[in-house]
């Protein structure tokens, strides 16, 4: 990365810049979604952009998911790039049939002739106290549908590049931010590598044990490694980022170099994207495993409202110290 | 009795469209019924949903549709198909699931796509076209493409949310959409007395503020004029229509249905409404045709049904190493 020029901003104002960037350069890009035009977006991602692009490129729409996300799989069809927003993926469910039924579907049957260049941004995950119905964190959901492209931001870094990149495609994507980390502040290259809708990304190289992670999950496995550092640990930590397709080969070098992978991420523990790299794993890179995977993923349980409660439910950076060190002191 | 009775046209028609609407009706209703003979042979599986009784309504409303505009269906579409002018052999083909189909076989019955024909489906979960159909409409209208989109459903999506929604947006988007709604009275099995509380779907329009109108769905020259004064409002206001065709369906729901919902009666009765036998007796009575047109005309489409067929027939299976093909594209569209 060039760190002759940083700038320093929230995940937040990175998801701006994004979005803005992507209606300055294409214009076929619009944005749709709850309250992203008058009310600023529901959490001010989207603030000031309808003063600057006018409410045909910033579009409010009334309450109905089902609706305008399909309208937006429509437009795609119909040749624009709509950035369609759930307003948070706890709502998503709504439209769900649209995802599933049609955006994943209509290229397969009919037959290679109905593309669905469909961007969808959800905001996503635990931690702001919000109780069972609003923290939810459904990525292995939806990456469990062939035809969508899955990608999880868990970096300033991709909250700036994620979106161009994923208007390049010519299939539907869906984005996941995290709410808990809009505020979150972290330093940035002016001039950001561009992000492909392939590769995993090597956060921090190691030689000792893989942390695999995804999401909100990325800066607390980072945190942890800074610890285990101190301990004379040295962990790699693999941002997956795309959930689907997985970008194995990235997954299997890494475990091949460190003979030890732990997965970290904070949906629900059981059919979630860490059981599918495990399963992964087994299959392809067992024999260069000197220990058992491991797994920390979320307590399944609906989330409670109580903070310690809630930060019970996921997995904390402490939680990935004290399984790193067991893992490889096997005490 | 909540049937709405139809109504006598006064719609006219010359010989030349009179005896092309009638070629069109009959060719989808012979394309059908060979349908489900290759279905009784094993050839066609999966769902077979027939439109037999109701092909006034795809007929008389394609009339009016240039092929710039935007048309998406229900999984009872061989109908639309076949009256927007794709091939019936490609259709055919496709109900085989051959790979010469026009979905390479990949949809079958139920998803029928022609992207040249601006076709768009064959669409199978009720009312899930209608969001797309107000997006295509939406794309036209910020593009200034100037075509319309129309989208046919029954009065089952009716019964969906998303349809509450779609002509809510479409209404405060204003956005160039033809939505038109086969009232074939029955949702599979359930009458429509069992599934609305309010059975004069088109009074649901104004609800919205969505223009509508309905129509005697079983003639086509109704259909057809009713729907050309649908389009001309969509194209001069750029606000969505919402057309009923109050039709019937002469056929079980697919090939699984014993209709035991539904006295044999009441099909009887509407089978008096025929479409077919109605618009040529009219074009007979009125001396524009002659009974030597009509076997020309049966004649034709006995050809066009047996060439489907055989084409189906000699088409090709697509090989199993390409099954994943069409999950993700290829190349990115530009």
């Amino acid at each position: 990365m060039n760190n002759n020029n940083t700038i320093q901003l929230t995940y937040r104002e990175a998801l701006k810049q994004s979005i803005r960037q992507a209606l300055q350069k294409d214009e076929r890009v619009f944005l749709m979604g709850e309250d992203v035009g008058r009310y600023g977006g529901a959490f001010a991602v989207s603030k000031g952009l309808l003063q600057e692009f006018g409410p045909e490129r910033i579009m409010d729409t009334p309450l109905s998911e089902s609706g305008f996300v399909g309208a937006g799989i429509g437009a795609a069809i119909a040749g624009m790039r709509p950035v369609v927003e759930v307003m948070t993926v706890n709502f998503g469910l709504l439209a769900m049939d649209q995802i599933v039924n049609n955006a994943a579907t209509l290229y397969h049957m009919s037959g290679g002739q109905v593309n669905v260049p469909l961007v969808l941004r959800m905001s996503s995950g635990i931690g702001r106290q919000l109780a069972a119905q609003h923290s939810h964190s459904w990525e292995p959901l939806f990456a469990h549908i062939p035809g969508l492209k899955i990608v999880s931001v868990g970096t300033h870094e991709d909250a700036r590049q994620v979106l161009l990149a994923a208007l390049e495609e010519s299939d539907p994507v869906i984005i996941f931010e995290y709410t808990s980390m809009l505020n979150l502040e972290s330093e940035i290259s002016t001039n950001p590598e561009t992000v492909d809708l392939v590769h995993a990304k090597i956060r921090k190289e190691g030689k000792d044990i893989s942390i695999i992670t995804y999401g909100a999950a990325v800066y607390k496995s980072l945190e942890a490694a800074l610890d285990l550092a101190a301990k004379g640990i040295d962990a790699e930590v693999v941002d997956i980022r795309m959930l689907r397709p997985l970008d194995e080969t990235t997954i299997f070098t890494s475990v091949s170099k460190t003979h030890h992978a732990l997965l970290v991420e904070d949906a629900w523990r059981s059919i979630s994207i860490s059981s599918e790299i495990s399963a992964l794993i087994m299959e392809k890179s067992f024999y260069e495993l000197d220990s058992p995977v491991q797994r920390l993923g979320g307590v399944e349980v609906p989330i409670p409202y109580p903070k310690h409660l809630e930060d019970a439910c996921v997995p904390q950076k402490e939680d990935i110290v004290k399984k790193v060190i067991k893992m490889l002191h096997h005490d | 009795m909540e049937t709405v009775l139809p109504q006598e046209t006064h719609a006219t028609v010359d010989r030349t469209h009179g005896l092309y609407l009638l070629q069109q009706m009959l060719l989808i209703r012979r394309f059908e019924e060979k349908s489900a003979e290759a279905y009784s042979k094993g050839k066609i599986r999966g769902f077979l949903h027939l439109y037999v009784g109701e092909e006034a309504v795809a007929v008389g409303v394609m009339q009016a549709l240039t092929r710039e505009e935007y048309v998406l269906s229900t999984y009872r579409e061989h109908g639309h198909a076949i009256a927007r002018g794709i091939d019936p052999k490609k259709i055919m083909a496709e109900m085989y699931g051959k790979q010469e189909g026009c979905s390479r076989g990949r949809g079958g019955s139920m998803h029928l796509f022609d992207v040249t024909a601006n076709f768009f489906g064959g669409n199978a979960i009720v009312a899930g076209h209608l969001p797309l159909s107000l997006g295509m409409a939406l794309a036209s209208k910020k593009q200034k493409k100037g075509n319309i989109t129309c989208c046919f459903f029954g009065e089952g999506a009716a019964a969906e949310g998303e349809f509450h929604e779609v002509m809510n947006l479409a209404a405060l988007w204003q956005v160039p959409l033809l939505l038109v709604c086969e009232n074939n009275l029955y949702a599979m099995g359930t009458a429509i007395r069992f599934t609305h509380s309010m059975q004069e779907l088109e009074r649901k329009g104004s609800a919205y503020g969505v223009e509508s109108a309905a129509v005697n769905g079983m003639d086509v020259l109704a259909v057809e004029q009713a729907a050309h004064k649908a389009v001309e409002k969509v194209r001069t206001t750029g606000k969505p229509f919402f057309l009923v065709c109050n039709t019937y369906r002469f056929r079980a729901h697919s090939m699984f249905d014993a209709e035991l919902y539904r006295d044999k009666s009441e099909v009887e009765q509407w089978k008096r409404e025929d479409p077919i036998p109605r618009l040529q007796q009219l074009l007979l009575s009125e001396g524009l045709i002659s009974g030597d047109d009509v076997s020309q005309i049966e004649n034709k489409v006995e050809e066009l049904v047996q060439q489907s067929v055989d084409f189906a027939e000699e088409g090709t299976w697509e090989p199993v190493d390409q099954l994943t093909k069409f999950v993700y594209s290829e190349l990115k569209t530009k």
